[in-house]
């Protein structure tokens, strides 16, 4: 599953960036690896509140481009508000409020002037529930992301196969591609929401709990989706399922609130956070003492 | 080979044959009771014959489920029996109004109504064939559709204020759209005669009363457009946003064609609102008896505002054309009704 042996020197840079005063916190913070396309994105202190409350804090992480990177954590350690901080959905909350930067190419998506439909164009996100457009076929589901963004393509019929093929679903579907979204199966109705975030080309794909909605069977076709989707793109994926933490990512992000702000305890290869994790909680977690 | 035998579909949930035979008793002994309660007590006619059927059916009931199947299945059956009942008491009304409607109002009803205007014809005149609807039928989708023009994309976007910019105005627009859902149509009509006809235009004309009308339905349409709007899933939104969409775009490409048969609904509840209005009709239109396809032009009169001056004129043949009026404004609105759904309910191809 991991590609260690493409990366032998992967290491363990230490976050320039980092405060003095979490210096200890920052230490856990080691970039992931590296892989031969480089950074794909780059969160830099990043801390999220809702209110006055803190909600996350102080999480530093690199995503490399063409590899999967599973974030796991028991619930409210603030997995999926991070996740939200790396396309600009986090401000969709009234009260929300953030610090810290995110790179993408090397540009911070919150700096001002920056186009924020640009940036969501660029990391696309597929959340927890299938939520197939109701008013839309399948093939105008796929293709919804051109209209709303307002892109134009040349042969439209090629792209839509060309997605749902990389998201596992055109040998189901190709028949009816003028049924309804609603009409397909549950895994089909989610494949069909990753085959939408594909029509636009993003670089980066956040997941936000893809699965957890779906049975062992469509599970696994999702997982296989999400293998073959890495080669070209950096995938970051939220997780309660440490067995699919296990199958699918090259890296895991170990995330825990104890009781106060969620913080990232421990980054690393996946094999190693789950066979020979550095700090105790991330054991105790990986090997289901709590959690 | 042994085949493998299906049993007979069966449903073991109907009631028996002795079930039913107890229910019938019920109904029947209430019914007998019911008689004879009138025939003793002071009760008297229809009323009193459905009132004691419903009490002493609802006693009848309560007890034998109680004796046979304890005291929480006698409380069911009991409110089931009540809700029943309270379906009957709810379309009593309706059906009688609409057999008083249909009895009184079809002596007058023939082809010509559709093709004279009453300018020739006197609402007296004691042959029904003279005279007719034609310029009340015109009138009224003139101006119901022109108000509908001004207050749909008026009350539409109120809503989308409200469900999707929720901007600092939210809750006293909120506020003042279910406050002006209670205005009564006169105080529209006067505001726009204050507003509208002395200080600028200073004549009739049905645009004037297309504009009260409006200030009638924006309430109605945008509550109910509200009401449809927060039940879209906030995950079609994130969705539509996060696919690279502007908020604009994804209201219009998503969040809408999700609401869009509630969305119809604001529109019949809207229309149904104004559809029988007559006194700002008559106050700002003149209510005029010819045929007038100028809505910027002159008195126009309505089906309401028909029936309003068919009933006043007092005589037997103006009743019962006034009743006719009544009879054509409901199958019209029925029938506009009817093709809304029709149009707002089809599946997109």
């Amino acid at each position: 599953m991991t590609d260690e042996s493409e990366n032998p020197e992967m290491e363990t840079h230490v976050q320039p960036s980092s405060l003095a005063g979490i210096a200890s916190a920052a230490e856990a913070k080691k970039a992931p690896g590296s892989s031969a396309l480089g950074v794909g994105l780059e969160a830099r202190n990043i801390h999220a509140w809702f209110g006055d409350k803190l909600a996350l804090r102080d999480v530093s992480l690199d995503f490399w481009a063409g590899t999967v990177t599973a974030l796991i954590g028991p619930s409210g350690c603030g997995k999926s508000t991070f996740i939200r901080t790396l396309n600009r959905m986090h401000e969709f909350i009234p009260t929300a409020a953030m610090a810290g930067e995110v790179l993408l190419n090397g540009t911070d998506i919150y700096a001002p002037g920056v186009d924020v439909t640009q940036i969501r164009l660029k990391v696309g996100m597929v959340f927890q529930k299938p939520n197939p457009f109701p008013s839309m076929t399948i093939a105008e589901n796929v293709l919804a992301g051109l209209k709303l963004a307002n892109l134009k393509v040349e042969n439209k019929d090629d792209l839509l196969q060309e997605c749902l093929e990389r998201a596992g679903l055109w040998n189901e579907v190709k028949d009816r591609l003028n049924a309804h979204g609603g009409s397909l199966s549950g895994g089909q109705q989610q494949r069909l929401c990753i085959a939408r975030s594909l029509a636009v080309r993003p670089q980066v794909l956040l997941m936000d709990e893809p699965c957890s909605a779906l049975d062992p069977g469509s599970t696994l076709k999702v997982e296989e989706t999400i293998s073959h989707l890495s080669s070209s793109m950096t995938i970051i994926i939220v997780t309660h399922n440490m067995q699919q933490a296990a199958r699918v990512s090259d890296y895991t992000a170990f995330f825990l609130s104890d009781g106060g702000p969620g913080e990232l305890v421990e980054v690393g290869h996946t094999n190693e956070i789950f066979s020979r994790p550095k700090d105790t909680r991330t054991e105790n977690y990986v090997t289901g003492r709590f959690g | 080979m042994s085949t493998i035998s299906i049993p007979k579909p069966q449903k073991p949930w109907k009631a028996t044959p002795r079930q039913r035979v107890e229910t019938g008793g019920i109904l029947l002994v209430s019914l007998l009771l019911a008689i004879l309660l009138v025939a003793v007590s002071p009760l008297k006619g229809k009323l009193g014959y459905v009132g004691a059927f419903v009490v002493i059916y609802l006693i009848i009931d309560y007890a034998v489920v109680r004796f046979n199947h304890g005291k929480s299945a006698g409380v069911d059956a009991f409110f089931r029996g009540l809700v029943t009942m309270a379906i009957g008491v709810a379309v009593l009304p309706i059906i009688s109004i609409i057999t008083a409607v249909v009895v009184r109002g079809y002596k007058g009803l023939h082809l010509s109504l559709f093709t004279t205007d009453m300018q020739n014809a006197a609402f007296t005149d004691e042959n029904l064939s003279a005279g007719g609807l034609k310029h009340a039928i015109i009138g009224s989708i003139l101006i119901v559709a022109t108000a509908l023009v001004i207050s749909l994309p008026i009350g539409i976007l109120t809503a989308i204020y409200m469900t999707e910019i929720r901007g600092r105005f939210t809750r006293p627009i909120k506020f003042l759209v279910q406050s002006m859902s209670g205005v009564p149509s006169i105080v529209a009509g006067l505001f726009i005669l204050a507003a509208v006809v002395y200080p600028l235009t200073k004549f009739y004309s049905s645009f004037e009363g297309s504009l009260a009308l409006a200030i009638l339905m924006i309430p109605t349409i945008a509550r109910t457009a509200e009401e449809v709007l927060l039940l879209i899933p906030q995950d079609l939104r994130e969705s539509g946003v996060a696919l690279g969409g502007t908020q604009w775009r994804t209201v219009q490409q998503i969040v809408l064609p999700a609401a869009r048969s509630g969305l119809v609904t604001a529109l019949i509840l809207g229309v149904a609102r104004v559809a029988g209005e007559t006194a700002p009709v008559v106050l700002l239109t003149g209510g005029g008896d010819g045929t007038q396809w100028n809505i910027f032009k002159g008195p126009m009169g309505t089906l309401p505002t028909y029936i309003w001056k068919a009933f006043g004129s007092g005589t037997e043949a103006s009743i019962s054309r006034a009743w006719t009026g009544i009879l054509v404004l409901l199958v019209i609105v029925l029938v506009l009704f009817g093709l809304a759904r029709f149009l707002g309910g089809r599946k997109v191809k």
